[in-house]
């Protein structure tokens, strides 16, 4: 797909993004805003997904031949809600549940709902690698050649959970799997060099077995060309690492270079100045 | 005179062992996890029949719980194992999450339950396990009495779809129920008929409720003995029908008072059938090193407490 589509696609997430935390008073905008490029590549162009004989997704809990995403940093869930809308899982119109009484779309997402698209519950942080890799494994002893995805926080990075599945994933050659670190620099109390450094990210990864690439989480084009770097090298024994710059806010300027807005709702006045800088290209829901 | 005879002692890990090994064979949907204690758990067989099917995670148990996760996508069932204490309270938040509230079909299998794990002292002794999974939604949770039910409920669980917690431990101890018999989750075993009072047992007191039951009959009174193999969902009905009998109870278990059997049976009756109740289990302490028998005698958790236990609530009546 073109990188201008894309670019379109991500527009109208952000919109969704924007309008569902408005909509609730509740969420995290944010990191949400800044893995919007990420999550669309993935899903409107990287990820082979199963659909019907009219091309339309499907969804089935097993997931097998088809490649599967894992949201580890739950928190981001409007950006995962607003993607699976938008690709076809669910319509947009349930966007509007968002946080609210009797919804699907809970605060941090999982399938206990039985939302199409979701797996398995993300919130509590640092475990969503090892299940990525579980199902990793699952594929390799369903022969299934398919590739699993897995999307974690730099801030995440803290828990201890997340080393236990770095060691394991290289000693156990699970090179199915493609997982990225979400480098915005920011977490809840400040900036992760101050509240908790993970020093040199890239080294300990490599040190641990894996191929490490880096990419520019919020540039089209650089994600689509390390995204077919990351394909070319699955199954020669290492899981692949890839660290990505982004920034928090991208795409709304008052909420950029800063983590004031993690987990902070706009208000009218801000939604409306932030709506103005993201052209409607599909429709709000 | 004997209630119940055995020819040899095993411990209920072993019936897990076998269970795997059975399953190896029989079942190409199951896996099996451990956290660096192959021997402990008695996976040998498994691993030397299905080594593709086995997952060595190292001392790492948070992980493997989530990679349990993880591989129920795609059709299989996992067997996450290690020391109970290890595969319950130091994971709790990871089988939360990533197993019961995700509606996983993962079985924690776990060894080296409560006090009779012996020297190793209160670090690895969890009497709290059985609480903390229950009160997990949609958990079951199983602790059979011997090395047959063990090996019994270890095969039946992968018939079931959903999370389990199945809990066995380590010293050996009387085999006294049918070898290949059929293990139905929720279904008590009725063990002793009795009408003066109903003991229901779990886990390795199964085996000391019946002491107690040949104990109380020398003195003229006539126990009944319940095996509550399956903590949640509990048997109710097994235990309304003979609490409306006997009139009085006495639960025992390998675990605090808090959150264990006695409390399952308790809530129950309490809303249901009020009745005279008194507990054996371990109350609001930890364990200590020493030999299993000689813990479990400290304790209070053998044959002479549920006797104790039982003339006391029958008093109350």
């Amino acid at each position: 797909m073109q990188t201008q589509e894309i670019q379109k696609i991500s527009s109208q997430v952000r919109r969704d993004i924007l309008r569902m935390v408005h909509g609730c008073q509740s969420g995290h905008p944010g990191g949400s805003l800044g893995c919007t490029d990420l999550l669309v590549d993935l899903y409107f162009n990287t990820m082979n997904l199963k659909t019907d004989a009219a091309g339309k997704v499907v969804f089935d809990m097993d997931g097998k031949n088809e490649d599967l995403f894992f949201l580890s940093n739950g928190h981001i869930s409007p950006l995962i809600y607003s993607v699976l809308a938008r690709r076809g899982y669910f319509p947009t119109a349930e966007l509007a549940t968002f946080r609210k009484i009797d919804t699907r779309l809970q605060g941090h997402p999982t399938p206990h709902e039985h939302l199409e698209g979701i797996r398995i519950a993300s919130g509590s942080l640092g475990q969503g690698l090892s299940v990525s890799i579980g199902s990793a494994q699952a594929k390799k002893l369903n022969g299934d050649s398919s590739t699993v995805f897995c999307l974690m926080g730099d801030g995440e990075q803290n828990e201890g959970q997340v080393w236990e599945a770095a060691m394991y994933a290289p000693h156990h050659k699970v090179d199915n799997l493609i997982a990225f670190i979400d480098e915005n620099g920011q977490q809840i109390d400040g900036p992760t060099e101050k509240v908790m450094s993970n020093r040199d990210l890239q080294a300990k990864y490599e040190a641990f077995g894996w191929n490490v690439m880096r990419m520019d989480g919020n540039d089209a084009t650089d994600i689509q060309n390390t995204l077919i770097k990351a394909k070319a090298a699955l199954g020669q024994g290492s899981p692949i690492m890839i660290i990505m710059k982004t920034e928090m806010g991208a795409g709304v300027d008052f909420m950029m270079y800063s983590h004031k807005w993690h987990g902070v709702a706009p208000n009218d006045q801000q939604l409306q100045d932030a709506l103005a800088q993201l052209e409607e290209t599909l429709g709000d829901y | 005179m004997a209630l119940f005879t055995y020819e040899t002692k095993k411990d209920t890990r072993s019936g897990f062992g076998a269970g795997m090994e059975y399953l190896s064979q029989h079942n190409p949907k199951v896996v099996a996890l451990c956290a660096d204690l192959i021997g402990s758990l008695k996976l040998e067989g498994f691993i030397k029949n299905s080594p593709e099917r086995f997952f060595q995670t190292g001392i790492a148990e948070a992980n493997m719980i989530g990679i349990s996760a993880g591989l129920t996508l795609g059709g299989f069932i996992p067997y996450a194992t290690t020391f109970a204490n290890f595969g319950t309270g130091r994971v709790y938040d990871q089988i939360r999450q990533s197993v019961a509230y995700s509606g996983k079909n993962v079985k924690i299998c776990c060894s080296h339950a409560g006090l009779t794990l012996g020297e190793d002292g209160a670090t690895h002794q969890i009497l709290e396990d059985i609480g903390l999974m229950k009160m997990l939604p949609g958990m079951v949770v199983i602790n059979p009495c011997d090395y047959n039910q063990t090996k019994a409920a270890t095969i039946a669980i992968a018939e079931y779809e959903g999370p389990v917690y199945l809990r066995f431990g380590r010293p050996v101890v009387p085999v006294f129920t049918p070898e290949d018999q059929k293990f139905e989750i929720g279904k008590a075993v009725h063990l002793v008929d009795g009408t003066d009072v109903t003991i229901l047992a779990t886990g390795h007191l199964v085996w000391e409720a019946i002491q107690a039951a040949e104990a109380l009959l020398e003195k003229g009174i006539k126990a009944e003995v319940i095996n509550i193999h399956t903590i949640k969902p509990l048997d109710v009905q097994a235990i309304l029908a003979s609490v409306k009998k006997t009139g009085c109870v006495v639960t025992a278990e390998e675990h605090q008072y808090n959150g264990g059997l006695g409390d399952s049976v308790a809530q129950y009756l309490a809303m249901n059938h009020p009745t005279p109740m008194e507990f054996v289990g371990v109350n609001d302490s930890f364990g200590e090193s020493g030999k299993p028998a000689e813990l479990m005698e400290k304790y209070g958790l053998n044959a002479e407490a549920i006797v104790a236990k039982a003339i006391k609530v029958m008093a109350r009546k």
